[in-house]
Parts: C-alpha cells; sequence; structure tokens
C-alpha cells in the first residue's frame, strides 16, 4: 500500500493550495504595494515550478530535443502572450 | 431568474422550434425502443473508444451543426434582401449572427477537421488507435455536451447576443443582462477543454506511434498539418480558457476583470480572445491544408512538390500566427507603433501560404489529372483562397483598414477564406475518405452537381458583400433604408445563399442515395491512392491492421503497389485493444447539466453536478481495465471475411 500512495503528488496538491492561499492574502491584508507583488511573484514562480516538476513530469523525459522544443516553444507563446499584451494595451495605447 | 423569462416567448418561429425540440426528443426513444436499437446504440456508439467511430460521430455532429448555422445564415440573408423589412426584430438578428459565428466555427468547422483527423491520423501513420483511445471519447463527448448547451440557449433563456467575439463592454451584466452571454462562457468552456484534451492526445499519436521506419520527414502531409495544428491547439486554447473563465466571474460572481471603472479593462477581453482567435482560424485552416495536399497529390499521380518546404512553411505560419492578433482591432486605440508591428506580422504570413499555393500549382504541372469530386474541390479551393488571401493583405494594412474595419468587405474577406479554405476543405476530405470509413464510394455525377451549385453559389452569395463594404455598409446591421441603395447587391446575395442551401441538401442526398444504391469497394484502395490508410480493407476492421505495416519511404503504399512488395511481413499476433467504457458518456451528461445549472446560477444542482464529474473521474482512478486482446484466430477470419472469401 505505501508503494502505491502517490505521496509526491498529494504534497504537490496541498503546497499548491498553501500557495494559492498566500497569493489570496495579499487581497486581505492591507500591504504596500512592494510588499505584495513581491509576494505574487515568488508564490507564482513557486507554484509554476511545482506543477512542471510534479505533476508536468518535466525532467522524466528521456528525449532531451523534444523536451528543449517544448519548452522553447512553450517560453515563445508564454512570452509573446505577456509582453504582446502590455505593448499593445498599455505601452502602446493612446 | 423569473420563471417567465425561463422559456423564450413571443416568437412564431421559436414555437415552431420548440415543437420540432419535442417531437424530435420524442421520436429517438420511441424509434430505438420500437427497432430494439438501445443495445446497438449503447455498445457501438455511446461507449465506443475506437477512434474511426469517434471520428464518424463527430462528423455527424458537425454536419448536424452546419444546418443549424445554415438556418442562421440563411435567416439572417433573408432579413436583409430587401430595405426596411421586417422579418427579424433587432434583438433576434443579434442572437442569429451571434450563433451563426460560434456555431460555424466552434461547433461545425472544428469538429469537423477533428473528426477527419480522427478516422483518418491511425490509420494513415499506420497505428491501431490513439494514444489515449478513452480521452478521445471524453473529448468527444465534452465538445458534444458543450455544443447541445449552446443550441438549447435560443428556446431556453435566449441565445448570446453580443457577437460571436463577445466584447466588452457590450457582453457585461450591465449591457447584456439575460443569460445568453452565460451560455456563450460556459459551452464554449465545456468544448474547449475536450479541444484541448484532442490535441495532447493527437501530439503523443502522432510522435510516438508511428509505424516502424515512419521517420518524422516520411509523414504524409496531412498527419504534419494535424501536428501542427494540434501544438497550435494546445498552446492557444488555455487563453481562451481563461479568459472565459474570466468572463464567467465577471458575469456570474461581480468580478471587474473587463469591467471600465475599479481597475478592469474592457479591451483586455478582446485582447485575450484574438490571442486565441487568430491561431484558431489557423487550427481549421492548416488541417484544410493537408487535406488538399493529399487530394491533390493522389489525383495527379505525382507526389507533392517542395515537401520540405511545405513542412517549413507550416512550422513558420503556426509562429506567426501568435504575433498577429492585434489586426482584429487596429481601430480600437493603438498607437502607430503598435499597428505597424502587426502589419508587418500580419503580412509576413502571406509568404508562406503563398509558398504553399504555388507547391500545389507544382504538383499538378505536368499531372494527370483526375478531375473527381474531392479534386473538384480542390481546384476550385487555389483561385478562390486567393481572393480572400489577397483581400486579406488589404486588411492588413492598418491605415486602410480604418476605411473597411466592421463592414461587408470583412465579411466577404473572411468567408471567401473560411469557405473554400475550411469547408471546401472537409466536403473534399469528406468525399475522399467516405469509402475508407464506409466502404462505398458517394456518387460522383451527384457530387459533382453539387459541387457547382455550392461553387456558383458561393461566389454569388459573398462576392456583392465586397461592393457593399465598399459603399459603406456596415456588418451586424439588422436592416437599412432604400436610399443607402444597398438592396440589390443583399438580393442579389439572398439568392446565392439559398443556392448554397440547394447543394448542400444535393449533397445530403447524395449520402441518402449511395447508401442505397452505390457499389460497394473490394479494393479498400478506390481512388488508386499513396498513403497507409488505403492499404488495409474498407470499412476498416477494429484493430486497423492486421500487421502493422512497415515503412521506408513518403508514399509507401504507393511504391510498395509499383514494386509490388508487402508493406507487412511475418505471420498475425494476436492484438492488444482497449475496451469501451460507459464514463466519458456519462461525463458528458454531467457536464452537459453542471453547465446548465450554473448558467442560470443554480449553485446547489451546479454543485451536485460537479460533484458526479468528481466521481466519474474517481471511478476511472481506481477501475482496473487492461483492454482485451484479438486472437490469431479471430484475425485470420476477419481477413477472410473482408477479403471476401468467406461468407
Ligand atoms: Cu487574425
Amino acid at each position: 500500500m505505501k508503494q502505491l500512495f502517490p505521496l509526491p503528488h498529494v504534497m504537490g496538491f496541498v503546497f499548491s493550495l498553501i500557495l494559492s492561499l498566500v497569493a489570496l492574502a495579499v487581497v486581505y491584508f492591507d500591504l504596500s504595494y512592494t510588499a505584495g507583488m513581491t509576494i505574487l511573484l515568488i508564490t507564482a514562480i513557486v507554484q509554476a515550478s511545482l506543477q512542471l516538476l510534479l505533476f508536468m513530469h518535466i525532467g522524466e523525459n528521456s528525449d532531451r530535443s523534444t523536451l528543449y522544443t517544448n519548452i522553447a516553444y512553450a517560453l515563445f507563446v508564454g512570452v509573446v502572450t505577456i509582453l504582446g499584451t502590455l505593448f499593445t494595451m498599455v505601452w502602446g495605447y493612446n | 431568474m423569473k420563471w417567465d423569462e425561463f422559456f423564450v416567448t413571443g416568437e412564431p418561429m421559436i414555437y415552431a422550434s420548440m415543437v420540432a425540440i419535442a417531437v424530435v426528443s420524442l421520436a429517438i426513444p420511441i424509434g430505438l425502443t420500437y427497432f430494439k436499437k438501445w443495445g446497438y446504440l449503447w455498445n457501438e456508439w455511446l461507449t465506443t473508444v475506437d477512434h474511426k467511430r469517434i471520428g464518424v460521430m463527430y462528423i455527424l455532429s458537425a454536419l448536424l451543426m452546419l444546418f443549424r448555422g445554415g438556418v442562421d445564415a440563411l435567416l439572417m440573408r433573408a432579413q436583409t434582401a430587401r430595405p426596411e423589412n421586417g422579418l427579424l426584430d433587432a434583438q433576434h438578428y443579434n442572437e442569429i449572427f451571434t450563433t451563426h459565428g460560434v456555431v460555424m466555427i466552434l461547433f461545425m468547422a472544428m469538429p469537423f477537421v477533428i473528426g477527419l483527423m480522427n478516422v483518418v491520423i491511425p490509420l494513415q501513420i499506420g497505428a491501431r488507435d490513439v494514444a489515449f483511445p478513452r480521452l478521445n471519447a471524453i473529448s468527444f463527448w465534452l465538445f458534444f455536451a458543450g455544443a447541445m448547451l449552446f443550441n438549447i440557449s435560443f428556446v431556453i433563456g435566449g441565445s448570446p447576443d453580443a457577437g460571436w467575439t463577445a466584447y466588452f463592454p457590450l457582453a457585461s451584466p450591465e449591457f447584456s443582462p439575460t443569460v445568453g452571454n452565460n451560455y456563450y462562457s460556459l459551452a464554449l468552456q465545456i468544448s474547449g477543454i475536450g479541444t484541448l484534451m484532442t490535441g495532447i492526445n493527437f501530439i503523443v499519436t502522432i510522435l510516438k506511434m508511428r509505424a516502424p521506419g515512419m521517420k518524422l520527414m516520411k509523414m504524409p502531409m496531412f498527419t504534419w498539418s494535424v501536428l501542427i495544428t494540434n501544438v497550435i491547439i494546445v498552446f492557444a486554447f488555455p487563453v481562451l480558457t481563461v479568459a472565459l473563465a474570466l468572463m464567467m466571474f465577471d458575469r456570474q460572481f461581480g468580478t471587474q476583470f473587463f469591467a471600465m471603472q475599479n481597475g478592469g479593462m474592457d479591451m483586455l477581453w478582446a485582447n485575450l480572445f484574438w490571442i486565441w482567435g487568430h491561431p484558431e482560424v489557423y487550427i481549421v485552416i492548416l488541417p484544410a491544408f493537408g487535406i488538399y495536399s493529399e487530394i491533390i497529390s493522389t489525383f495527379a499521380r505525382k507526389n507533392l512538390y517542395g515537401y520540405k518546404s511545405m513542412v517549413i512553411s507550416m512550422v513558420a505560419i503556426s509562429m506567426l500566427s501568435f504575433v498577429v492578433w492585434a489586426h482584429h482591432f487596429y481601430t480600437m486605440g493603438h498607437g502607430v507603433m503598435v499597428n505597424s508591428v502587426f502589419s508587418i506580422t500580419t503580412m509576413a504570413i502571406a509568404v508562406p501560404t503563398g509558398v504553399k499555393i504555388f507547391n500545389w500549382l507544382l504538383t499538378l504541372r505536368k499531372g494527370k489529372i483526375e478531375f473527381t469530386t474531392p479534386m473538384l474541390y480542390s481546384l476550385a479551393f487555389i483561385p478562390i483562397f486567393t481572393i480572400g488571401g489577397v483581400t486579406g493583405v488589404m486588411l492588413a494594412m492598418a491605415s486602410a483598414d480604418y476605411q473597411y474595419h466592421n463592414t461587408m468587405f470583412l465579411v466577404a474577406h473572411f468567408h471567401y477564406v473560411l469557405i473554400p479554405g475550411t469547408v471546401f476543405a472537409v466536403i473534399a476530405g469528406f468525399y475522399y475518405w467516405f469509402p475508407k470509413v464506409f466502404g462505398f464510394r458517394l456518387n460522383e455525377r451527384l457530387g459533382k452537381l453539387s459541387f457547382w451549385v455550392i461553387v456558383v453559389s458561393f461566389n454569388v452569395t459573398f462576392f456583392p458583400l465586397f461592393i457593399l463594404g465598399l459603399n459603406g455598409m456596415t456588418r451586424r446591421m439588422y436592416t437599412y433604408s432604400a436610399s443607402t441603395g444597398f438592396g440589390p447587391l443583399n438580393l442579389i446575395s439572398a439568392i446565392g445563399a439559398v443556392g448554397l442551401a440547394i447543394g448542400f441538401i444535393i449533397l445530403v442526398y447524395n449520402i441518402y442515395w449511395s447508401v442505397r444504391y452505390s457499389p460497394r469497394d473490394t479494393t479498400g484502395d478506390p481512388w488508386n491512392a499513396r498513403t497507409l490508410e488505403w492499404s488495409t480493407h474498407s470499412p476498416v476492421p477494429v484493430y486497423n491492421f492486421a500487421k502493422v505495416p512497415t515503412v521506408d519511404s513518403l508514399d509507401a503504399f504507393w511504391f510498395s503497389k509499383k514494386n509490388k512488395t508487402p508493406l507487412a511481413e511475418g505471420a498475425y499476433e494476436p492484438i492488444h485493444m482497449p475496451s469501451n467504457s460507459g464514463m466519458p458518456f456519462i461525463m458528458g451528461i454531467a457536464f452537459f447539466f453542471a453547465g446548465f445549472f450554473l448558467v442560470f446560477s443554480w449553485w446547489l444542482p451546479a454543485i451536485i453536478a460537479g460533484l458526479v464529474i468528481l466521481g466519474t473521474m474517481a471511478f476511472r482512478t481506481f477501475e482496473r481495465d487492461h483492454g482485451y486482446h484479438i486472437s490469431v484466430e479471430e484475425i485470420e477470419r476477419t481477413e477472410e471475411a473482408l477479403r471476401g472469401e468467406r461468407k
């Protein structure tokens, strides 16, 4: 039974809930802008790496080139979406 | 929510459709009981995980939705056929152009393309099924639940009415107080999750399950196009998922993401929508390019010209499709810098697309062309699509777009892209692969008749819209005065729309006629084609290939026919197959009800339906199902029967 229990996944699930709660706390406690943003950024990065490592099995793949292509494509789309949105909606907006 | 708002009232057409829905939903169970078909329906279709059957169900639903969206289109064209027409009021017209757009893109084009992928891809790469057959069934039932949820909106609660793009603030609860746009966010969300899973499923299938020897650069062009399409799906759909979730929060939980005050930003919706929306265009166009490549090279009896450049241009299109989205809202307040950047990226897409057009033309050059129905569609596609593409470049110029934006010129442009691009392709693919699935061809004479009716009527319907747009007619106008002079061209367009309807009716009649009278094909290769799917029997046995083929070149089946070398050797071995499951179907029903209750903000029933969804997942987690094996004797028996050696 012990081997069958997916301990890392359950731990990951609990951690992601905790991280979400910490992020939510920024709204409920009266924090300064920098403090709030710092907490949000840190929880976001930890959350993302948690998802990638535990649930998306990054690093368990023996096929390196597929992995890197995947990451490159994801980075491309992510960066384009975020910077592109800032570009069209904030920096370049009349 | 008051109960008298639950059913849509006050329109004779709505009452008629309510009666029709009631009659159909009574007739189906009565018919099934009378003909004792419940068991057949459950065992062979509702619980199936066979990619071919799932594909057939996708295509059937897509045809159904084609007619639903087509009726919307006919109503719109009838309403605008003459000035000051009173057939529809403004509200009804708004609902109809909204549902026409959503149904045609998300519930007709997408499932038709995904249906063809399902039927063809495993066969084309020499696999026995997709990588995750059960997930595939879930994808289908989620799509179906979403489609049905969207479709009941017009009799229960009212349809969405803010356009298929549902721009904020118009789609906010303040300006769209009916439940219509709740249907929009939830139905699209449910079917979108299904699409996302299809994306992952097909990427894994194509990367991991190809026949031995089929290197990436030896894959058929349709397989390549589907691989790239699914990569786009996986990267584009999450944006829609997030945008729809934010929309739901805004409409039903009082958040202000897309509001105009309290730090919200209404334009952010348009931005997120098109970050998904433009790649979506390529999700429905790239597989179409793949279909045309297969058909053109088959009926020109030549290998595809410029295989490598075809692949490279598709990869280029997939990257470019993510960096052009702002061209959909040039006029909504950006500075010169933003508009210039997006103008340039948009025009850049014309380059790889042009490369593909020339590749097809050079494939045709000096070929022994055979004018079958699928080939006719492919040949008609090239010039008509080019008109769509060239007007696209006109629209891509930001400064000129201030003139075209939101006029009928734009409407004409995207119909000139999507109809020859996607609709002709799926019809061509339907004619082309039909004999593979059902074992007989559709009638060629009726096929060619409907082709000519459709192609001519298409141009009669949509060409006048270019001129109307340049004359200043804006889209989504439910009526206009006679003094505008828009009357005659709109009348011509309406006549064309009737022609299109006739063309599609002939197509359906052709299916009926061919089921009854078409001669059965025993070769499995009625078109003398090139790719692996034609090397097995038609209709395809459940295990696809009795022996897994080995591939050493592009168009391996063509060369095995020419050199008379067999594709597979060795003795039969027992085949491992996935077993059927009712779980995906039950999950689809649960999702439908969860969505329906959420639309009306009935939280308690929605939570219960949500628990049923979680229950099906928990059930799956603890289920032990290792599939089953087909024995060698059974394979021999099936193969002999399919070769006609045993009755
Ligand atoms: Cu676009």
